[in-house]
């Protein structure tokens, strides 16, 4: 238990660290990037590009075992099939990125750089969450 | 389209990414789980027990990431342009819908991608167009 959080709370430094490293910290260059129409800085899909380059092959190994270093299971999603709910979610969270040019981890990064305004959209994000598992609970399942 | 080549910044985003692919890449190989922020902050909301150590520690390591960078150099700009009211519709609508669709920029965007799975890159897909269309309304259309 105490090892993974360890290595969970190495991980989120790295992550963070490479958002700032990115730009992807920084809402006006996210904005920058989804501003085809406008003096368009195309950086963050540079971005995508160098964490895909490493994630295709950690994932691959990752596939082909059972445990992790840790000796946990490695849980990885198994649904492949296309409903609406991920298209809706996925346009959703577009449009809330496009609004602001935050999206979680950045937001959670700048909030730990002490912005007053990434405190009120991380607590909005929790809401906005809390919202969604309310709603879940009222379906009749 | 015109490129903005005085904002382009090749080298720091591909090393951010790096570090970003290794951070995914880390959290797979050792802890078994995907790096999906969405969905790790999601599951402190249900709390299951055994389950919370590792979600807190991950935020706790974006959270410092900064401070960590301070103790070495000034940060990077991070420039906050909307009003409040506006980041709290964003922040209500981003927590809302990664839930409703299973994901974000790091879950789908990243580690999806990186698995190849098609529920991801079309996820990846939709929030990348509504993106563009929601800057598109709001600088070019609303903001002029």
């Amino acid at each position: 238990m105490v090892k993974l959080s360890f290595s969970a709370l190495i991980v989120g430094l790295v992550f963070g660290l490479g958002l700032l490293v990115s730009g992807m910290a920084n809402p006006e260059k996210v904005l920058g990037f989804l501003d085809l129409a406008g003096a368009w800085d195309p950086s963050l899909a540079l971005v995508m590009v160098g964490a895909i380059a490493v994630g295709f092959f950690a994932f691959r190994r990752a596939a082909r075992q059972e445990r992790s270093l840790l000796n946990e299971p490695i849980q990885l999603p198994t649904r492949r099939d296309l409903d609406r709910r991920l298209l809706l979610g996925g346009l959703g969270f577009g449009v809330g990125w496009g609004l602001a040019g935050f999206c979680p981890g950045p937001a959670l990064v700048a909030l730990g750089a002490g912005e007053l305004k990434a405190l009120v959209f991380v607590l909005a994000m929790l809401a906005g969450m809390g919202i969604f598992e309310l709603l879940e609970r009222r379906k009749p399942s | 389209m015109m490129i903005d080549w005085t904002a382009f910044t090749p080298w720091s985003a591909l090393a951010g990414g790096v570090l970003i692919g290794l951070a995914a890449a880390l959290l797979v190989l050792l802890n078994g789980r995907i790096a999906g922020i969405s969905g790790i902050v999601g599951g402190l909301l249900t709390p299951k027990p055994g389950d919370i150590g590792w979600r807190l520690a991950f935020v706790a390591g974006l959270v410092l990431a900064p401070v960590l960078w301070l103790a070495v150099a000034a940060l990077p700009p991070i420039q906050i342009e909307a009003g409040y009211p506006l980041l709290i519709v964003a922040g209500l609508v981003v927590g809302f819908s990664t839930r409703y669709g299973t994901g974000c920029t790091s879950g789908h965007g990243v580690c999806g991608i990186s698995r190849l799975s098609p529920r991801s890159i079309v996820a990846t897909l939709a929030f990348m167009t509504a993106g563009f269309i929601t800057v598109f309304v709001m600088r070019h259309l609303i903001g002029g």
